[in-house]
């Protein structure tokens, strides 16, 4: 039986962190390619549990440091710990989430073990019993094939949501080895922790949520009575449309942004506008909602990967560069979206 | 001979893109429609050393060549035209026009705190009834003991209700022979009594730019702050439009590259017949002329700035470079609107700014008439170079030291 | 204080990048200090104006990243240092990362080793924690703020910026500093700067001179480039008779194709 493929389980808080299992799966898909079993890693304190569910989720056996000096995360002291057992088992592949720590940390175990570190894979495949994976660069201009072509370990780290996460089989068992590790006492001190600002950039969004000039167009609102100016009305109803734009942004963890007629009409700052003459924006997901997808602003948002448009029109040109889309009235669609996702996702 | 540019001037073009850009392209749109610049960006070309970019270091400026000033304005006018007038005015007439002309005292008191952005300089030469004929002014300035007392009525000055400091031209002796002999420059201070100024509104472009007129009521100069002698004032006057011109010059290069990017950009996106407009060749025309066009401007201007380091008088040089960068300018903008048809009607595109900015400059600093009459008087021999009592120092880069002082070659004292 | 700011050269974020021949390539593109190093180099100016001392540019890589250099020289970094060799030029991270640890002894007496969070053509991000792994330093990665540095205690306390919020942490000094777009705001090169830094003479430093005798052969290899596929969208409409239905038929196809 050839070595086990690796698979590190990153955790925060005592909670596996959201792509851990998607890895556990990508392990395994490498594994069988390779004739081998996976073998799950955890490292910190009390983490037998975690050792557990990474079974579950299909993991053959798990190796575990257990220790108080641990309880925190490190990364000089956490890659002791992998290095010690990544090198006493004779790895040979070791897949790790994408996280902030687990970059920091595959790096140092990589110069431990004197061997090459690959993060942010979106992609792999087994050639000739090595693993060869697929990751962007130049900001995702271009892509690139790597591979860890010298002899020492392959150490790669995947990114999240391109992996489906396994099924838990509740049952499964496996064995739990505790490795000892002298990692010594941390030289730095974690003075606590602070939740994240609000406001997300539109050009580092991963999501983007925008609204076009459709936002004030709901005959159905009244707007309050002290407004008598036409144009005052439809400020106001826009108002109440980028409001609801701005709740399913927030259950995105996403920015704002706006079409340039949305701007223009006055419904919101031209800090927010994409477009050819406001930002170029290239996100994960674009929701375009009430944007009619004028080439101006295409030119800002059309490189982003998965395009989904809400408008009245089912002419609107910006059906012809979604991937997903709904005609109907945005000020139904987005609320019951906002809700489903919310309960979805788990926000 | 070298065409390269050396990397300090490329370094240069660089800083004063990167401000140009981050700091005022993303709201000259808002400041151009509501008629004036955010004053904040003053104090940061003040802060960043830009208008003092090349006066000496022993004068509180940055102490870079003359070749690094027209870059800079290139720079600053690809983004607005108002940018590169404030140096116009503050540096390439003013501050300039003192380095050539004043005396030690007058250098220090007015020149040092301008070029470290302390004090806004402007230029005071034109009158409501006085443009082109320079010599017809007739604001006037009378000796009276140690003064002298000025009236009269400056019109379109820019800076007018922002500078702290004016390069003043009036008549001294009204019975001269010749009216040329009978002007005279003074160093007027903004604050002084009698001394009112307004600004002027509803211009066709460079409305972000301040603009206005500035009035003199019996406002009395001790004669320390005359500069040069009574009777030079034309002299100087001409002198200091050397370094304004220049800077013109400079700036409309600025100007057509901003309009050539603006229509590749457009043209390589925008479809009609199936395809990019960039493949149809009544466009490629377009675009050839602004490439040719930038291309010229810039050879003429930097060969004026480099007459200038070397403490070479240019003056035909320099007139010969704003009169066609400024003339190239306002067809490239043209040109430009045509390319991205109804969008360059709107002010949603710059191109229209473009225009509207781009026609001014072929007024003022000279109108192109005048530049025509002075590229033949030259050609013909009718117009000749004579040397001045003073000339404006040129650049030598000294040993590399420390303190980063850099020698210049100084003129006649 | 001795500080140290590693800068990368790399094409303008700007430009349009294909593959030819296998190869990227940029076209007339200008090269540029890595985006991310000019906050570092920030930073490190930053903290020896507050603490005194001198920030050193060092940079690994061709001739052609003097140009790197001559910018951070021109922010106010007092050195400048390139290590160029021909055997390093092919090196991945665990080549690079062991050259810049060596300089880095080599200059000696170091207290802070900047860096910018990644580079903007490979994107990896893993050269900063491996220098500080191999200098025995502790690594401060993501650091969107420092908070405090005490220069005659040897601490510095950063705030990082982790995916779950912010974390604080004290560290001994020296320590490696790796920064974020939110750490401050850069400044322009000064005229004077730029002076100083066009006359500046840059050392170049071989594999030799930093006492890699062997220079270690990279542990990657990378068998492909190319450019990412053109999906050639076809809209799928969504349907449903409510609001509440097209919306749940939405998400459904949002989460089965992993868009969300």
């Amino acid at each position: 039986m050839a070595t086990p493929v690796f698979v590190y389980i990153d955790h925060y808080n005592g909670q596996a962190v959201g792509a851990a299992w998607e890895i556990v799966g990508a392990a395994h898909k490498a594994a069988e390619a390779l004739g081998a079993g996976v073998t799950a890693v955890v490292i910190g304190q009390g983490v037998s549990a975690l050792a557990e569910e990474a079974i579950q989720h299909g993991a053959d056996e798990a190796f575990i440091v257990d220790d108080p000096q641990l309880k925190d995360y490190r990364p000089e002291s956490f890659a002791t710990a992998l290095t010690k057992v990544l090198k006493d088992a004779g790895a040979q592949v070791v897949f790790l989430p994408t996280t902030a720590r687990t970059r920091e940390l595959a790096a140092m175990t990589a110069v431990d073990l004197e061997t090459g570190v690959v993060p942010d894979l979106v992609g792999f495949e087994v050639k000739d019993g090595k693993v060869v994976g697929t990751r962007p660069i130049y900001a995702g201009k271009l892509m690139e094939k790597v591979v860890v072509a010298a002899g020492g370990p392959q150490i790669f780290l995947i990114r999240s949501r391109v992996f489906p996460k396994p099924e838990v089989q509740s049952g499964r068992k496996g064995a739990v080895t505790k490795v000892e590790a002298a990692v010594g006492a941390a030289k730095t001190e974690v003075l606590g922790y602070k939740a994240t600002e609000a406001g997300v950039s539109l050009t580092d969004a991963a999501v983007i949520v925008s609204g076009g000039r459709g936002v004030s167009v709901n005959p159905k609102l009244t707007p309050p009575a002290d407004l008598t100016d036409d144009h005052q009305k439809e400020v106001w109803r826009a108002q109440q449309g980028f409001a609801l734009i701005r709740e399913l942004a927030t259950v995105l963890n996403a920015a704002v942004g706006a079409s340039r007629a949305a701007v223009d009409a006055g419904y919101i700052p031209y800090a927010n506008q994409v477009g050819q003459t406001g930002k170029v924006v290239s996100p994960d997901v674009y929701v375009a909602a009430g944007v009619s997808g004028a080439i101006q602003h295409l030119a800002g948002m059309r490189t982003s990967k998965t395009i989904v448009a809400i408008n009245k029109d089912p002419e609107a040109p910006i059906f012809k560069v979604a991937r997903f889309g709904i005609v109907g009235d945005l000020f139904e669609v987005l609320p019951a979206l906002t809700r489903e996702l919310k309960a979805k996702l788990g926000r | 001979m070298n065409f390269e540019l050396e990397p300090e001037h490329r370094m240069v073009q660089q800083m004063v893109r990167d401000f140009a850009q981050r700091e005022v392209a993303p709201h000259i749109r808002e400041w151009d429609r509501r008629q004036g610049m955010d004053p904040g960006i003053l104090r940061r070309m003040g802060e960043l050393g830009i208008l003092g970019v090349c006066i000496p270091t022993r004068w509180g400026g940055q102490g870079m060549d003359y070749l690094a000033l027209g870059l800079a304005c290139e720079e600053l006018e690809a983004v607005d035209t108002s940018l590169r007038v404030v140096m116009s005015v503050h540096l390439g007439l003013n501050s300039l026009g003192l380095l050539q002309w004043a005396t030690e005292e007058q250098l220090q008191a007015f020149l040092h705190p301008q070029a470290r952005g302390e004090k806004l300089a402007g230029f005071c030469l034109t009158e409501p009834g006085a443009g082109s004929d320079v010599a017809s002014l007739t604001a006037s300035a009378r000796r009276d003991g140690e003064d002298y007392v000025l009236n009269g009525e400056k019109m379109w000055i820019s800076l007018a209700s922002r500078a702290d400091h004016f390069l003043w031209f009036a008549r001294t002796n009204p019975r001269a022979s010749d009216p040329h002999d009978g002007l005279s420059a003074f160093l007027l201070e903004a604050d002084r009594p009698g001394v009112t100024r307004g600004d002027i509104h509803g211009k066709l472009g460079i409305r972000a730019g301040s603009t206005g007129w500035v009035n003199c009521q019996d406002v009395h100069v001790p004669a320390r702050l005359r500069i040069g002698e009574e009777g030079e004032g034309f002299k100087i006057a001409m002198a200091c439009l050397d370094g304004g011109r220049y800077t013109v010059a400079a700036g409309a290069t600025g100007l057509i590259r901003a309009c050539l990017e603006a229509s590749l950009r457009y043209a390589q996106q925008r479809q009609a017949f199936g395809r990019p407009i960039a493949g149809f060749q009544l466009v490629q025309r377009k675009i050839a002329g602004m490439v040719q066009s930038y291309e010229t401007a810039r050879l003429l201007y930097l060969r004026a700035g480099w007459m200038k380091n070397q403490g070479r008088r240019n003056t035909r040089e320099t007139s010969l470079a704003k009169w066609f960068a400024t003339e190239a300018s306002f067809q490239a903008a043209s040109e430009a609107i045509q390319i991205h048809g109804a969008y360059g009607y709107s002010d949603e595109y710059d191109v229209e700014r473009y225009l509207r900015n781009a026609r001014g400059a072929m007024l003022y600093e000279g109108t192109s008439e005048i530049h025509e009459l002075i590229q033949a008087g030259y050609a013909l021999g009718l117009r000749k170079d004579a040397a001045l009592r003073r000339e404006l120092p040129g650049y030598l880069p000294g040993e590399a030291s420390t303190t980063g002082e850099i020698d210049r070659r100084s003129g006649p004292m | 204080m001795n500080i140290v700011v590693c800068v990368k050269q790399t094409p303008d974020t700007a430009a349009t990048v294909t593959v030819e021949n296998g190869k990227v390539s940029w076209g007339d593109a200008p090269l540029v200090i890595n985006p991310w190093d000019e906050f570092a180099v920030e930073q490190a100016l930053r903290t020896k104006e507050a603490h005194g001392g001198k920030v050193i540019a060092l940079s690994v890589g061709p001739e052609a990243a003097r140009e790197a250099l001559k910018h951070a020289l021109a922010m106010g970094c007092e050195e400048a240092i390139l290590v160029s060799d021909p055997g390093l030029l092919a090196g991945d991270s665990l080549v690079i990362s062991k050259a810049l640890a060596a300089a880095i002894e080599k200059i000696g007496g170091v207290d802070l080793a900047f860096f910018g969070r990644q580079a903007v053509d490979s994107d990896t991000g893993v050269t900063p924690a491996q220098v500080a792994r191999r200098l025995g330093w502790p690594a401060l990665t993501l650091v969107a703020a420092v908070s405090a540095v005490d220069p005659a205690g040897k601490t510095i306390s950063v705030d990082r910026a982790l995916d779950e919020g912010r974390q604080q942490v004290k560290s001994p000094l020296p320590a490696v500093v790796s920064v974020t777009k939110e750490i401050c705001e850069p400044r322009y090169p000064s005229f004077m700067g730029i002076r100083k830094a066009s006359k500046a003479t840059i050392p170049v430093w071989s594999a030799a001179d930093i006492g890699l005798g062997a220079i270690p052969s990279a542990a990657l290899s990378w068998p492909e480039v190319f450019a990412p596929p053109k999906i050639e969208t076809k809209v799928e409409m969504i349907k449903g008779d409510s609001a509440d239905a097209l919306a749940a038929n939405l998400a459904a196809r949002l989460i089965e194709e992993k868009v969300l």
